[in-house]
């Protein structure tokens, strides 16, 4: 993105969303293949994602631009792909192959640098993990697939020109990252407040182009998705243990020292 | 039919699935409202109520008006232009917090909004329709007075022409968000009958004050309102609205929200007495064990399902055009009375915790009482119903 006589190019901005089961209900997995059992709890987007959907939303307020949201998923995000559009976002790519069934972060990383082969961007964003797997490393698999800088952690984002700067929180400060656009930028959900879709977004949602994309249509190999050709396994799951009784302070004196530690050695302080 | 293929138990929150139906975007605007109520509301109507007052009725419009719930089922001037089922969820995702929330959203979209719209001239509706739908200006509509409730039409605020202008006079009583509101939709009668006026706050001669020490809708602002002298251009003037049945159709449309919102508020009570009545434990058993408690809560599951689908079988009606305002009266007079039976029986359940705002059952059945006697009371939507059926008027 360069700046061509004053003025710069509106920004095409790309988020990245994710349909996971809701936290609020029961998650199940599938006992015949060890994967996620989608159909059996409501589809919400991945909480991190609509924050990811904010920044996107603020950065095309403050630059101009285009949102766009990709999904990979199965018919059901349509759903989610369509919160997004009542947000505020102005089109969208569902990535829908029954090929891509049971593949790991990295075919999906694989799969979603595929899928943005197939636009323009000058901006990647997406939330820094799923509430479902949970391993965080998508962003920056994506990345590395795009051959593209990461600014991962993200809980400020500023753009100028062509430069993105991020700022990441430390334990003691923050982090100050910087690079040039293209970018893959992973958010926190301390970046923004996301904003609720109003209604008369809702009712133009069904107006916005969402364009159907599959597995051959993206260039995916696929011998390199899937279940069967994933790098990772799940061996095997357990139901969660009942939740053990809590550890009981008793205030001899010390109770708020001892509270204090409890807290830190679980780093909440 | 194999096992596999037997249907899944009924959820115990939406026992017949009445939801089933709706289509995605008003599925989305359900959960939207629902999320914002839950998080940005609930966690406060305690509070309101026990104030007495919206703290904030600026902020709170703001907030709606991003939503787009202020009129949202009107076409054009900002407005979203929903179906009227998405009105409904809206009002029942609302009045599942509190009903004094849903009236402010009623009074504002469906009052004082739509007699713009309906019978405003093109400048007028320009002028604040916008500003209203965004929740920047907050709208009343003045209808009751102290002398004259159910029986409208014997009003006395008084509207006489001088030269080009009016001059109105009178007193409007128990109007919702009369002191908080920047413009006032109020109806007099004329040499010609009656007509309706926008009376923006700040004309001299117009006031309006609090009424205080209510102890139903506390969680709402309620206000009188003094004409004295009140001139007004004619350009002030509804020119659309000639006669009672100008105010009358707009109390249609804000009672069609009560229809369903009255099923949300009943849903919240039966929800709160499900949970209680499975955790609270008496004679050793949760007090749900009890079959008089089950026989509460199962009378509590058919009025809650009932109400929700007269609601959306009424609502659908409105979509296609097809709705006559007795089946309007049909489900006021049939829901209020239904969420009357499912508050006051939560509100058992819950013991000595029930009487108490900790709980929402008695500040819903508090609310109740306002709602069974504005937009008609239940005598009145019994005498319209009698009407509808019989052929014969039994209200004078
Ligand atoms: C919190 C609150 C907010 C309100 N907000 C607004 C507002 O924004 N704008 C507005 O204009 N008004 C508003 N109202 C007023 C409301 O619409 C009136 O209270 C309602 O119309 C009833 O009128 P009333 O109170 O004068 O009762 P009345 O009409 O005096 O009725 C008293 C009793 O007599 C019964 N009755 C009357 N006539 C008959 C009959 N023919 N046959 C049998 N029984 C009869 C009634 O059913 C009732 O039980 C509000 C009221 C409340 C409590």
């Amino acid at each position: 993105m360069g700046v061509q006589g004053g003025r710069p190019p509106a920004m095409n901005i790309v988020v990245l969303v994710k349909q996971v089961p809701d936290t609020a209900t029961e998650r199940k997995l599938n006992p015949a293949d060890n994967t996620l059992d989608r159909a059996s709890s409501d589809g919400v987007i991945n909480e991190l994602d609509e924050y990811a959907i904010e920044e996107a939303l603020l950065l095309k307020e403050k630059h101009g631009g285009e949102v766009t949201i990709l999904s990979a998923g199965p018919d059901q995000a349509t759903d989610s792909i369509r919160k997004a559009l009542s947000m505020g976002a102005d089109k969208a790519i569902h990535l829908n192959d029954e090929a891509l069934h049971g593949s790991d972060s990295l075919q999906t990383a694989y799969a979603l640098a595929q899928a943005l082969r197939t636009t323009e961007f000058d901006v990647v964003v997406l939330g820094s993990e799923s509430t479902d797997a949970r391993t965080g490393v998508v962003g920056a698999a994506l990345a590395e697939y795009l051959g593209l800088p990461q600014l991962t952690l993200a809980n400020k984002v500023d753009i100028d020109g062509g430069t993105i700067r991020i700022q990441r929180q430390t334990d003691d400060g923050y982090d100050v990252v910087e690079a040039q656009l293209p970018a893959v930028v992973s958010v926190v959900e301390k970046i923004n407040e996301p904003r609720y879709p109003s209604f008369k977004l809702i009712m133009a949602a069904k107006k916005k182009p969402v364009t159907k994309l599959d597995a051959a249509g993206a260039e995916i190999d696929p011998a390199k998705v899937g279940l069967a050709n994933a790098t990772t396994e799940t061996v095997d799951f357990a139901a969660a243990p009942p939740r053990a009784a809590g550890t009981v302070v008793k205030d001899e004196g010390t109770g708020g020292v001892q509270i204090a530690d409890f807290l830190a050695s679980k780093k909440f302080v | 039919m194999g096992d596999q293929h037997k249907p899944a138990a009924p959820d115990a929150r939406d026992f017949l699935a009445v939801d089933t139906s709706l289509d995605a975007e008003e599925g989305s605007i359900r959960d939207t409202v629902r999320d914002f109520a839950t998080r940005e509301l609930l966690p406060h109507v305690a509070d309101w109520f026990e104030a007495g007052t919206i703290p904030d009725p600026r902020g709170l419009a703001k907030a709606f008006g991003d939503l787009g719930v202020f009129g949202m089922h009107l076409e054009g001037y900002g407005c979203a232009g929903t179906s009227a089922v998405a009105y409904g969820l809206a009002c029942r995702e609302l009045e599942a917090v509190d009903s004094g929330l849903r009236s402010f959203v009623s009074v504002q979209g469906s009052l004082a909004m739509t007699a713009i719209h309906r019978y405003g001239s093109e400048e007028q509706k320009r002028e604040w329709l916008p500003r209203m739908a965004a929740g920047e200006a907050i709208g009343c509509f003045g209808l009751t007075e102290p002398d004259s409730g159910s029986d409208p039409g014997s009003m006395r605020t008084r509207a006489r022409r001088d030269g080009s202008d009016w001059i109105l006079d009178g007193t409007k009583m128990w109007i919702t968000n009369g002191s908080v509101a920047d413009v006032a939709v109020v109806w007099a009668t004329t040499e010609e009958g009656i007509r309706g006026f926008l009376v923006p706050a700040g004309t001299p001669g117009f006031s309006a004050n609090v009424i205080h020490r209510k102890l139903s809708l506390r969680a709402s602002i309620t206000s009188e309102l003094v004409l004295d002298g009140v001139r007004l251009p004619e350009s002030a003037r509804l020119p659309g609205a000639a006669g009672l049945g100008a105010p009358l159709s707009c109390l249609n449309e804000a009672r069609y929200g009560i229809v369903w919102g009255v099923a949300g508020a009943a849903r919240a009570c039966y929800e709160a007495a499900l949970e209680y009545a499975g955790t609270r434990v008496q004679f050793g058993r949760p007090i749900a064990a009890f079959q008089l408690t089950q026989r509460k809560i199962a009378d509590m599951v058919v009025d809650v399902n009932s109400a929700a689908l007269t609601a959306l079988q009424i609502g659908r009606l409105k979509d296609a055009g097809a709705c006559h305002h007795t089946q309007v009266s049909y489900g006021k007079f049939a829901n209020v009375a239904a969420a009357q039976r499912v508050a006051g029986a939560a509100r058992s359940i819950h013991g000595a915790n029930g009487i108490t705002l900790e709980y929402p059952v008695l500040r819903h059945l508090l609310n109740l009482e306002t709602v069974a006697t504005y937009e008609g009371t239940e005598e009145v939507h019994a005498l319209s119903l009698g009407q509808a059926v019989t052929g014969i008027p039994a209200f004078r």
